[in-house]
C-alpha cells in the first residue's frame, strides 16, 4: 500500500511537472523574443517587427495561460503528495518559493494584463515596459525555482533541528549552492533555444508555403542567429553541468554514461543497453577514454562506476542513460542546424534553401524534447533521493491512500490531454496562418494582441474619456 | 529575533493573502458561475472581458496563500494538504479549465467555442464549490497525530462541508454579479442588478446557516461565542453580536444599492459581507492554524526562514499592491456594447 502511493505520487509528479515545463521552456524565451521585437519596432518603426510582435504575442498568450494553470498545480503538490518532504525542508527552500511568488509571479501576471490588453490603451513606451517586465519576471522565476531544485541536487548550508526537520544555517549557501550557476544558465539557454527552434520552424514553414514573406524572413534570421550562437554555448554549459554533477553526484554521471566498473579510460558510449540486474551495459559501442577525458580532463583519470555504489543507492540507469543521450543528440542536431544556417546565410541562400527550411520544420519540437529529456536525466539520476544524500524519495511521500492518488493521476491525464490537444491545435492553427503581412495602415488593422475583446475594452475607455 | 510574534505576523499575512484571493478571484469565479444565466454569447463575451486583464493577477493570491503556507508553516501545510487531497485537486483541475478558457474561447470555432464556454463556467462553479469543500473540511478540523494526517481520504465530505460549498458558490456569484454591475452598462447592467438582489438574499441565508452550523462543529467554538447547550453567556455574546447585525445591514444596503442603480457600491458591500464572515471565522478558530490541533507557533518554519521571508515581503507586498492597483485603474473603463468578438 505504502509503495503504491509512492510510485503513483512519483508518476503524478513526473507527469505534471513534465507537462508544466513544456510551457515555461517556451514562454521564457518567447517573452524575451517579444521584448526584442517590440524594442526593434519602437527603434526602427519597421512594421515587420510590429506584425511579428502581434503574431507571436497571441501564441505567447495561449502558452503562458497553460503555463500558469499547470504551475498552480505544482505549488500545491508539494503538500498533497510530498508532505513529509514539505515539513522536512520547508524551512530551507520554502522561503525561495515564497520569494518566487513575491518577486516574479505577481510581476508576470499583472503586467501580462497590460501586455495583452493594453496595446492601444497605454503609450508604446509603457507597453514596451510591460513586455520587458514580463520577460524579466520569467527569468526571476527561473532563478528562484532553480535555486530550490539545485539545492535539492547539491544541498548545503543546512543542519538538522531538534525536531528532526532541516533548518538553514546560511541562506546564501542554500541559494547559491554549487549546481545553481550551471543549472540556471543551462536552463535559460535551453529556453532560448527551444523558442528559437519553434520560431525557426514556423518561419521556415511560412516561407515554404509563401506566406508573410518579409516577416518570416526576418524572424528566420533572428532564430538562426540565436541558434548558431546559443547551441554551441549550450554544449559548453552542459559540459560544465556534467562536471558539477560528477563532483557532487558521481552515481548520476555513472548512470548517464552507463559506466559500471570504476576504472581509468572510461569510455563515452554512443549506444548501449544498460541492464540494472546484470550490472552491465549490453551492446556498448563507445570511444574508449573519451569519457574520462571529457568529464575529468584526463583520459587516464579513474572515475567511479555504478558498482562503487550500493545497489539501493543507484539511480534507475536505463532511463538516465537514454534521456541523457536524447538531450545531447538534440543539442548536437541544433549545433548542426546552426552551422548549416550560418553557411546558407553567408552564401545568401537562406530564403531559398528549401531543404534547410524543411529540416527546420522537422526540428521545431527538438527544444521541447531536449528539455524534457534533460530534466528526466537530472531528476531520475538524483534518485533514490529527493534531497541528494539526505532525504530519500520513499521517506518523503504523504500519508495518503493509493486510491486517492490514482484518482487524481487519472484525472490529470485526461484533463491535460484535453487541454494540451486544444492548446496545440490553436497554436498550430495560428502558425499555419502565419503573421499578418501589412498593407493597410496600422491604426485600423492592428488588433489588440491576446484577445480580440481588447478592442471593446479600449473603445469603452475612449468613450468614457 | 521576534520570537513568537514572527509566526503571528505570518499567520496574519497569509490570512490577508487568502482574503484578497477570495475578494478578487471570487468575482472572477462569480462571473463564470453566472455564465449560464447570460442572454447570449455576445453578453458572455462582455462578462469575460470584464475580468480578462486581471484574473491572472487575482489567481496569484492563491499561489501566495499556498506557497506562503508552505514557506511559513510547513507543518500546517504538511498536515492539511494530504487531509484535503481530493477537494484540492478538484479545485486545481477546475481552475485549469477556467484559466485556459479565457484564451481558448476565442480560438475555438463553433463547437470549440461552445465547449470552452461550458468549460469556463463549469470550471468556475466546480472551483468555487471545491474551495467551499476545502474550507468546510478545514473548519471541521483534520485528524492529525504527531503532525501527520492519519484520517481517510473522504473525511472532509460531510453535510457541513457541502453546506459551506453551496454557500460559497452563492457568495462568489454575488461578488461576480456586483462586479458585472461595476463593469458594464445597458441591458447586462440591468440584469446584473436583479442577480445581485437575489444573490444577496441567498448569500445571507447561506452565511447564517453556515454560522449556525459552525457553532455545532466543536464545543470550543460554541464556547467562544458565549453559547452553551443550555445558556447564553451574555457579556461574551454581546461583544460578538455586532457581527451578524453588520452582516444584516450590509445585505440590506446591497439590495438598496442595486435598486438605486449604484455602480461600485454593491461590489464594496459584497466584499464587506465577506469581511464580516471572515472575521467571524477567525474568532471561531482562534488561535489555531490547523483547527484544534496546531497553533501558528507550533506549525511555523524556523525563525531565520520566517524573518528572511518577512524582509522580502515588507518591501514587495506594497509594491505588488501598488502595481496591481495601477492595472485595475488602467482597465477601470466599462466594457462597452461593441465588446463583441470579431
Ligand atoms: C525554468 C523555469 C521553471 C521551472 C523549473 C518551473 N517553473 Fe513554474 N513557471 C515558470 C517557470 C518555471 C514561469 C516562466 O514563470 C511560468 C511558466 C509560464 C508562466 O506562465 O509562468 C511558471 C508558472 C508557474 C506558476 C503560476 C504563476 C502565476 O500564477 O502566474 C506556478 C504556481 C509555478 N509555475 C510553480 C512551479 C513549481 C512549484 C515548480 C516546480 C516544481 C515549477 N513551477 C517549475
Ligand atoms: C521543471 C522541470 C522539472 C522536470 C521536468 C522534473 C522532472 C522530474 C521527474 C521526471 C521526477 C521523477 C523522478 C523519479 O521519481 O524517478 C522528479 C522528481 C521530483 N522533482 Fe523534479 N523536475 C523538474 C523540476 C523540479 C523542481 C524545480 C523541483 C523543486 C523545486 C522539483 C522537485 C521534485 C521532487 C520533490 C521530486 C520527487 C518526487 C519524485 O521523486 O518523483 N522538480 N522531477
Ligand atoms: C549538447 C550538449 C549537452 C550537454 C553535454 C548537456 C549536459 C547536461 C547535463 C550533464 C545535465 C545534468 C545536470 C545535472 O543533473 O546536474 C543536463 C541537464 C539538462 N539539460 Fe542538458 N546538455 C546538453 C544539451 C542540452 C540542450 C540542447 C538542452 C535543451 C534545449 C538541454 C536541456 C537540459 C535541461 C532542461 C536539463 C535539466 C536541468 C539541469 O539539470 O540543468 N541540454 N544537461
Amino acid at each position: 500500500m505504502e509503495f503504491d502511493a509512492l510510485l503513483l505520487s512519483r508518476l503524478q509528479f513526473a507527469f505534471t511537472i513534465g507537462f508544466h515545463i513544456i510551457f515555461p521552456a517556451f514562454t521564457i524565451g518567447l517573452a524575451s523574443f517579444l521584448a526584442v521585437l517590440e524594442g526593434l519596432w519602437l527603434a526602427t518603426k519597421k512594421t515587420v517587427f510590429r506584425n511579428l510582435y502581434l503574431f507571436w504575442v497571441k501564441i505567447f498568450a495561449l502558452s503562458f495561460g497553460m503555463g500558469v494553470v499547470s504551475g498552480v498545480v505544482m505549488s500545491y503538490q508539494f503538500g498533497t503528495n510530498w508532505s513529509v518532504f514539505s515539513s522536512q525542508v520547508g524551512s530551507v527552500i520554502g522561503p525561495l518559493l515564497g520569494y518566487e511568488v513575491l518577486t516574479a509571479f505577481f510581476l508576470e501576471a499583472s503586467f501580462l494584463g497590460i501586455m495583452l490588453f493594453g496595446w492601444k490603451k497605454v503609450g508604446p513606451r509603457l507597453h514596451f515596459f510591460s513586455t520587458c517586465t514580463v520577460a524579466v519576471g520569467t527569468l526571476i522565476s527561473s532563478f528562484w525555482i532553480l535555486a530550490a531544485n539545485s539545492w535539492m541536487q547539491t544541498p548545503q548550508g543546512f543542519e538538522f533541528a531538534q525536531d528532526g526537520t532541516m533548518v538553514a544555517t546560511n541562506f546564501a549557501e542554500v541559494i547559491f549552492n554549487p549546481s545553481l550557476p550551471s543549472r540556471l544558465t543551462h536552463m535559460v539557454l535551453a529556453a532560448f533555444l527551444t523558442t528559437a527552434m519553434v520560431v525557426a520552424g514556423a518561419s521556415a514553414f511560412a516561407l515554404l508555403v509563401k506566406k508573410a514573406q518579409p516577416e518570416s524572413r526576418t524572424a528566420l534570421r533572428m532564430a538562426v542567429l540565436m541558434m548558431a550562437i546559443v547551441a554551441p554555448l549550450q554544449l559548453v554549459v552542459g559540459h560544465e553541468s556534467g562536471k558539477v554533477a560528477h563532483e557532487y553526484q558521481p552515481a548520476k554521471v555513472a548512470a548517464m554514461e552507463g559506466w559500471w566498473e570504476t576504472q581509468s579510460q572510461q569510455p563515452t558510449l554512443l549506444f548501449g543497453w544498460p541492464d540494472q540486474d546484470a550490472e552491465e551495459t549490453h551492446l556498448a559501442i563507445g570511444i574508449p577514454g573519451f569519457g574520462s577525458w571529457f568529464v575529468a580532463g584526463d583520459a587516464n583519470a579513474e572515475l567511479k562506476g555504478l558498482k562503487a555504489f550500493a545497489p539501493e543507492d543507484r539511480p534507475p540507469v536505463w532511463i538516465t542513460f537514454w534521456a541523457f543521450r536524447v538531450m545531447v543528440g538534440m543539442g548536437l542536431a541544433m549545433v548542426g542546424l546552426g552551422i548549416w544556417g550560418a553557411i546558407v546565410w553567408a552564401t545568401r541562400r537562406l530564403d531559398r534553401a528549401t531543404l534547410y527550411h524543411r529540416a527546420l520544420v522537422l526540428a521545431a519540437p527538438s527544444g521541447f524534447i531536449a528539455v524534457l529529456a534533460g530534466w528526466i536525466a537530472a531528476e531520475v539520476g538524483r534518485q533514490p533521493y529527493v534531497v541528494y544524500g539526505v532525504l530519500r524519495t520513499e521517506d518523503a511521500v504523504s500519508p495518503v491512500e493509493a486510491g486517492a492518488v490514482a484518482t487524481s493521476l487519472i484525472f490529470f491525464m485526461i484533463v491535460y490531454a484535453i487541454v494540451f490537444s486544444a492548446g496545440a491545435l490553436y497554436i498550430l492553427r495560428l502558425m499555419a496562418n502565419g503573421p499578418d503581412s501589412d498593407e493597410s495602415p496600422p491604426k485600423e488593422t492592428s488588433e489588440p494582441p491576446g484577445s480580440p475583446l481588447g478592442t471593446g475594452v479600449k473603445s469603452a475607455a475612449a468613450k468614457e474619456a | 529575533m521576534f520570537g513568537i510574534e514572527l509566526s503571528m505576523i505570518w499567520a496574519v499575512l497569509i490570512a490577508v493573502a487568502v482574503f484578497l484571493y477570495v475578494a478578487l478571484d471570487g468575482f472572477d469565479l462569480g462571473v463564470g458561475i453566472l455564465f449560464p444565466f447570460a442572454k447570449d454569447s455576445h453578453e458572455r463575451d462582455k462578462m469575460q472581458a470584464a475580468i480578462a486583464p486581471v484574473w491572472d493577477g487575482n489567481e496569484t493570491w492563491l499561489v501566495l496563500g499556498g506557497g506562503g503556507l508552505f514557506a511559513a508553516f510547513p507543518k500546517a501545510y504538511a498536515a492539511l494538504m494530504p487531509a484535503l487531497y481530493l477537494p484540492i485537486f478538484l479545485m486545481l483541475l477546475a481552475l485549469i479549465f477556467r484559466g485556459v478558457a479565457f484564451e481558448f474561447r476565442h480560438h475555438g470555432r463553433k463547437t470549440g467555442k461552445k465547449w470552452w464556454t461550458v468549460a469556463f463556467s463549469g470550471g468556475s462553479i466546480v472551483a468555487a464549490a471545491a474551495q467551499g469543500l476545502v474550507l468546510g473540511g478545514f473548519i471541521q478540523g483534520v485528524n492529525v497525530v504527531d503532525g501527520e494526517f492519519v484520517g481517510g481520504p473522504l473525511d472532509w465530505l460531510t453535510p457541513f462541508s457541502l453546506l459551506v460549498a453551496a454557500s460559497l458558490v452563492a457568495g462568489y456569484a454575488l461578488l461576480g454579479a456586483a462586479w458585472i454591475i461595476f463593469k458594464t452598462e445597458g441591458e447586462l447592467f440591468e440584469r446584473a442588478r436583479g442577480w445581485v438582489k437575489r444573490l444577496a438574499l441567498l448569500s445571507a441565508l447561506g452565511m447564517g446557516a453556515v454560522s449556525l452550523a459552525t457553532l455545532s462543529v466543536d464545543p470550543r467554538i460554541t464556547e467562544r461565542w458565549g453559547l452553551t447547550m443550555t445558556s447564553i453567556d451574555w457579556p461574551v455574546f454581546i461583544q460578538l453580536a455586532p457581527l451578524p447585525i453588520v452582516a444584516g445591514v450590509l445585505c440590506f444596503m446591497l439590495w438598496r444599492g442595486a435598486d438605486l442603480r449604484r455602480h461600485s457600491a454593491p461590489y464594496l458591500y459584497a466584499v464587506g459581507l465577506f469581511v464580516v464572515g471572515y472575521i467571524g471565522l477567525a474568532i471561531s478558530l482562534w488561535p489555531y492554524i490547523v483547527p484544534f490541533t496546531m497553533t501558528p507557533a507550533e506549525a511555523a518554519a524556523a525563525d531565520n526562514a520566517l524573518s528572511l521571508l518577512l524582509w522580502g515581503a515588507l518591501p514587495m507586498l506594497p509594491i505588488i499592491l501598488g502595481y496591481t492597483a495601477y492595472v485595475y485603474w488602467l482597465f477601470r473603463a466599462k466594457v462597452s456594447d461593441e465588446a463583441s468578438y470579431h
